[in-house]
């Protein structure tokens, strides 16, 4: 039982993860009829958006301590940052401790800018091209992103932790009545499922409530009709791609200190979220929602050793079996519609 | 012609006489070679195969600046590093046997098919005599077994597979780097001491080869200890996420976590493990501890806190106070501003190994090079007395056994060094079962 | 001429033209100029662009002509590549058995994964195919490590028992066509150039202009209409009465199979075979060549096979060393900037290099790379055309 718990809950905050970038890459598909290959890329750049900010934190001045030598002998130097001296250790550090959430705001404008040039910039010329040419460009993009990213920050994973105060586990299991010490979570795994769940339930208010929000879902419905009643549906749709890019930012942003990010983590998600988005059914937002968190729990349970040891790696292609099982099930994933990337 | 091989050298030869009286455009002018790319002019071509890109590009990286300092010292450029402490002093610093030493790069992609193409395009288009590198064991094994084919020497870069020099090894590759089954050998009496004899140890392992070799490795030194081994189990390649995987480890009974991953993997799984608080919990009645065998500075630092107490074995760390290390590292530092990582420095030795190889050999010559090298004893190169065994061309030398520093004093400050374990403790027999199965074959020169 | 007409047998001819003599093209430059670094007439290298080339001619069968994206080929490449090397391992190091299974094996597992995957369409299609090749490379990676031998790679040894042939000597047997070794070469110096001539590569040359003769005739024949009248309007082709499954079905196998038959040509000129060749990045590259070449056109996705494999060997070798090389002349003030303007795009930097072509070909030659030479053509003649006009006009002749 708490075993079941324990792998619920890892399965949910993987399936936010996937949630969170199939969400935006299903709005592109559906917006537009885009198949982007750079979404990952967006994921990966949100993360460094939190170790920039970090980096920004730390900028410090170098003073010599004569007492101590560094690996070659010379006197070492002392790095200060000027957070700590201008606001006091105090808030200083506790300023930098809180670079990542503090990420979010840095990370907002950042990626709806960059979707929007990119947009403007890339995709537009690509609305009516074959699928494959969209592939190629956004695939190169892609490999260019990373490549800058690799250039600046180096291969290696960067550590970027989370605040002090959430950097430790609680025991989930005795918060709600089970006997403690049986289930064990961290804290920053349960407010990263938080946090998805919020950015996923405002997503759709957005979609829903608003007006805006309106035009958009009836475009993705019939473009040409919106088109027709005199509606600009393209800048709304180039607003919805830097929306697209600004939840696989955030996304990106507060998984950093769950993973340290390095720079090919995007394509390491990229595959794992088409396969979420296409299972999940194509321009079905609640689909790819829903298939995210079908899948990260199933993949957690994949990964009990009760169940490995009837099915050995079972754990290395569950994804991909469960896919295949429901594609073959339902034409056209849990929740798709018809006609949407079949030709 | 019919029964020699249809070669590069063959032709040449027959042609060669052909061509002679011909004061015609310059058909067919090399001239016939003894072995594989053997050099013919001024100098001589070594091949540095690392990742450049993918997961281990820093440690590629890193590799190649080793590489290129240790042709500066060969080539007498520079304070000469580890050359001035090296035991033998067969090299004079005017290249390998009088030649300059020219050298170039190639990428691995950490995939065995990238890294033999790689490895292939050095020795036929550009004339390596010998090839080195690489940041994993399958790509070692791999490229070992192409140069051995190609008649061309290989030596290993970073590679800990008990099969490098065991099931899979080969006459013409050539290891300085310790393996899986010295990790296990040097940790366990340190593990006793530090966390008793009586523990009951869980264990996540990579799930391929490596991995494999050091789980086998480390689970039968901790047995022989006293400790017990709970489960052990085995995680995808590409997870990303061990939250699945860490989760259970706490409710199994275990009260050690070993984990059996490096590189990337070793990040993430270390940095779940912390997150979910093992450290701060007891089972058993006793603090709750997690082992990482084998340690890599460079990847230490993409953990950041996570380190810290967490023992782990190296083949060599730049805060080792002995003359070699110290000339190397004052050497790399200078040049570029950072202490060289593990990989690096059995990337600079090695290549320094095979010059004076070549120079007490008096030849290039792949069979002459592996003859000179197979039960060298050598000293200055940072390890202590080391011996290249003949039986598996393994070095066999001190381990380190270290520990995540708890108050680093600089960014590379991260480990520290607990035990130098002798040489005697980790050394086995060439039939010892876990490297048993492979033959070394013959020496190849190629034609 | 063999079932082609005038202008196809022309292509043939001029194809076969350039195959023949890709070690001399590809080796324009003297060994020891600076640009020596550009050559690429190695062995090694031309045979993979032989190879990643019929891999992509295959690809294209099903991907030009159906629309069908399938995301998950690198698998057949990798199961042609296993079965060769057990062949070697358990039969003989005879190539032609090695192929004979690989292209069987690669069929069978396609016809498979067809069935079931043609089902669906469009990107469902792509990612059950995809999900298919992940398994399996999953799978090859740990489970089945007896029969892939995992991380490493399944190689030969030397205790293999090979029944066919003579028992082994002390080093290892190389793979061969009767008895002509495939990693034997000759070597001729013209000019300061030294061209290599491999057995491996002119047998990898004569089965991919095979494989293109077979694709050229699958382009022109009624089956290859049909297909591409699955591409154009599907819905439209079943209300004739026509059932598209079986047409697609076919394309897909035949493809499979020249993907198993390039497995095993990587096979045979080097015996290893690794579970990297069935990851998704792998299956993802010939989907890049095809589309860098240009889909849907014959020579297209070989263009494409070249440019791509030339990048990653060629440009990954460029370092910093060379470019000092290169522009020491230069004064310092000059070769700094000169070395770090350029440094980032090669050696480590060429995937970056890479990418950006994509962007580049994508945005200004929609269609790829023959697209380009669509319109180099059509502008020269544009140019031609002109000079006729002027010249019967305006100018008079001035003798």
């Amino acid at each position: 039982m708490d075993v079941i718990l324990l792998q619920i809950l890892n399965g949910l905050d993987k399936g936010s993860a996937y949630a969170l970038i199939a969400m935006g890459l299903t709005l592109i598909f559906g917006t537009l009829g885009v198949v982007n290959f750079a979404h990952g890329a967006l994921f990966m750049i949100g993360a460094f958006c939190a170790v920039t900010l970090n980096r920004i934190f730390n900028i410090s001045f170098t003073t010599i301590d004569e007492t101590r030598t560094d690996f070659l002998g010379n006197p070492m130097e002392v790095h200060t940052t000027y957070l700590e001296t201008w606001l006091g250790p105090d808030l200083g550090g506790a300023i930098i401790d809180w670079s990542v959430p503090l990420s979010i705001l840095f990370a907002i404008p950042i990626m709806v800018a960059i979707g929007v040039v990119m947009e403007r910039g890339l995709i537009r010329h690509f609305y009516n091209r074959p699928h494959a040419d969209q592939i190629l460009v956004t695939f190169g993009l892609a490999i260019v992103l990373q490549e800058i990213v690799k250039h600046y920050y180096g291969a290696n994973p960067i550590p970027t932790p989370a605040p002090d105060a959430f950097r430790s586990a609680i025991d989930f299991g005795a918060l709600i009545g089970l006997e403690p010490n049986a289930v064990i979570y961290p804290y920053w795994r349960l407010i990263y499922f938080c946090f998805a769940a919020v950015v996923i339930a405002a997503l759709f208010a957005f979609l829903r409530f608003t007006t805006f929000g309106m035009v958009v879902r009836a475009g993705m419905a019939d473009r040409e009709t919106v088109g027709l009643l005199g509606i600009n549906i393209d800048k709304r749709f180039t607003i919805m791609f830097g929306i697209a890019a600004a939840v696989a930012g955030l996304a990106g942003v507060m998984y950093a200190p769950i993973n340290s990010p390095n720079y090919h983590m995007g394509m390491d998600f990229l595959v794992l979220s088409f396969v979420v988005v296409v299972v999940g059914g194509m321009g079905s937002l609640t689909g790819a929602v829903a298939a995210g968190f079908l899948l990260g729990v199933l993949e957690s349970f994949a990964s009990m050793n009760a169940v490995k040891d009837i099915l050995p790696g079972i754990d290395q292609i569950i994804i991909y079996l469960v896919a295949i099982v429901i594609l073959l099930t339902r034409p056209r994933g849990l929740l798709g519609r018809k006609g949407v990337m079949e030709e | 012609m019919s029964s020699s091989k249809f070669t590069r050298r063959s032709v040449l030869k027959t042609s060669a006489a052909a061509g002679a009286g011909l004061a015609m455009p310059s058909f067919f002018t090399s001239m016939a070679r003894a072995y594989t790319n053997e050099p013919t002019g001024s100098t001589v071509t070594l091949g540095f195969n690392v990742p450049q890109t993918g997961p281990y590009a820093d440690e590629g990286a890193d590799e190649l600046r080793a590489y290129e300092l240790a042709v500066k010292h060969l080539n007498g450029e520079g304070d000469g590093g580890m050359l001035n402490t090296f035991s033998s002093d067969a090299l004079q610093g005017n290249g390998i046997l009088g030649k300059r030493v020219e050298y170039v790069t190639g990428d691995t992609q950490t995939r065995s098919d990238a890294a033999r193409s790689s490895a292939r395009g050095m020795i036929e288009r550009d004339g390596a005599v010998m090839i080195t590198g690489g940041s994993s064991s399958g790509v070692a094994i791999a490229v070992q077994g192409l140069c051995q084919d190609a008649g061309v020497i290989f030596m290993a870069g970073l590679t800990h597979s008990n099969d490098t020099t065991g099931k899979d090894k080969r006459a013409n590759g050539f290891r300085h780097f310790f393996n899986a089954y010295m990790s296990g050998a040097a940790l366990a009496p340190v593990l006793g001491n530090a966390y008793g004899n009586d523990r009951r140890a869980y264990h996540l392992t990579a799930d391929y080869t490596w991995g494999w070799t050091q789980e086998e490795s480390i689970v039968a030194a901790t047995e022989a200890l006293g400790w017990e081994t709970v489960e052990t189990v085995r995680t995808p390649l590409d997870a990303t996420d061990f939250s699945s995987y860490i989760a259970p480890v706490l409710n199994s009974g275990a009260d050690v976590l070993v984990l059996n991953h490096y590189g990337g993997n070793m990040v993430n799984s270390l940095t779940n493990a912390v997150e979910f608080g093992l450290r701060e919990r007891m089972a058993n009645g006793k603090q709750f501890e997690i082992v990482v065998p084998l340690y890599s500075r460079l990847m230490a630092q993409g953990a950041g806190e996570a380190v810290k107490g967490i023992f782990g074995s190296t083949n060599w760390h730049w805060s080792l106070q002995d003359e070699g290390s110290q000339a190397f590292v004052r050497s790399f530092g200078n040049e570029y501003g950072t202490p060289p990582s593990q990989a690096a420095h059995t990337c600079y030795v090695q290549t320094l190994l095979y010059a004076d190889a070549c120079q007490r050999a008096g030849t290039f010559n792949p069979c002459g090079v592996a003859e000179a090298l197979e039960g060298f004893e050598f000293d200055g190169l940072g390890n202590g007395p080391t011996l290249y065994r003949a039986e598996d061309h393994q070095c066999f030398k001190d381990v380190l056994v270290v520990r995540g520093k708890e108050n680093p004093e600089s960014e590379f400050d991260l480990l520290e060094v607990v035990e130098q374990t002798p040489v005697d403790q980790v050394m086995y027999a060439p039939d010892h079962p876990m490297f048993a199965g492979g033959d070394l074959g013959e020496c190849n020169p190629g034609d | 001429m063999l079932g082609l007409n005038r202008r196809d047998t022309w292509f043939l001819l001029i194809v076969v033209a350039l195959t023949l003599l890709t070690p001399f093209l590809l080796q324009p430059f003297a060994e020891d100029s600076a640009l020596a670094q550009f050559n690429a007439g190695y062995p090694d290298l031309m045979q993979r662009i032989a190879i990643y080339g019929i891999f992509a001619m295959g690809f294209n069968i099903l991907f030009g002509l159906t629309g069908y994206l399938s995301f998950g080929h690198a698998a057949f490449l990798g199961v042609g590549s296993y079965s060769a090397v057990w062949m070697f391992k358990l039969l003989s190091m005879n190539v032609l058995p090695a192929l004979i299974l690989a292209v069987a094996i690669a069929g069978l597992m396609a016809l498979l994964i067809g069935v079931i995957s043609l089902r669906r369409s469009g990107i469902y299609f792509a990612i059950l195919t995809l999900a298919f090749a992940q398994m399996a490379y999953n799978l090859a990676y740990s489970v089945l490590t007896p029969l892939t031998n995992g991380e490493t790679g399944l190689q030969i040894t030397l205790s293999d028992p090979r029944i066919l042939d003579a028992a082994a000597t002390d080093s290892l047997p190389v793979p061969s066509l009767f008895g002509l070794e495939m990693n034997d070469a000759a070597q001729v110096e013209v000019l300061g150039r030294v061209f290599t001539f491999s057995v491996g590569y002119y047998f990898c040359a004569v089965i991919a202009i095979l494989a293109f003769y077979v694709s050229m005739r699958i382009f022109r024949s009624p089956f290859g209409l049909m297909l591409r009248a699955v591409k154009t309007n599907q819905t439209r082709m079943s209300y004739t009465g026509l059932n598209a499954r079986p047409y697609t079905l076919a394309a897909f196998v035949i493809s499979g199979m020249y993907a198993g038959l390039a497995g095993g040509l990587l096979a045979a000129m080097d015996p290893l075979a690794g579970p990297e060749r069935m990851q998704w990045t792998a299956s993802g590259e010939v989907v890049l060549m095809t589309i860098l070449g240009g889909a849907g056109t014959l020579l297209g996705p070989v263009l494409g096979a070249g440019v791509i494999k030339y990048f990653e060997n060629i440009f990954s070798k460029i370092n910093e060393n060379v470019l000092h090389e290169w522009f020491g002349a230069l004064p310092g003030w000059l070769e700094t900037p000169i070395v770090g303007l350029i440094d980032p795009f090669v050696g480590e930097g060429w995937h970056l290099t890479l990418g950006a072509l994509f962007m580049l070909v994508m945005i200004f030659l929609p269609g790829g790379l023959m697209e380009g030479g669509r319109r180099i053509a059509a502008a020269w003649r544009r140019r031609r055309a002109r000079r006729q006009d002027g010249g019967s006009g305006s100018t008079a002749p001035a003798e």
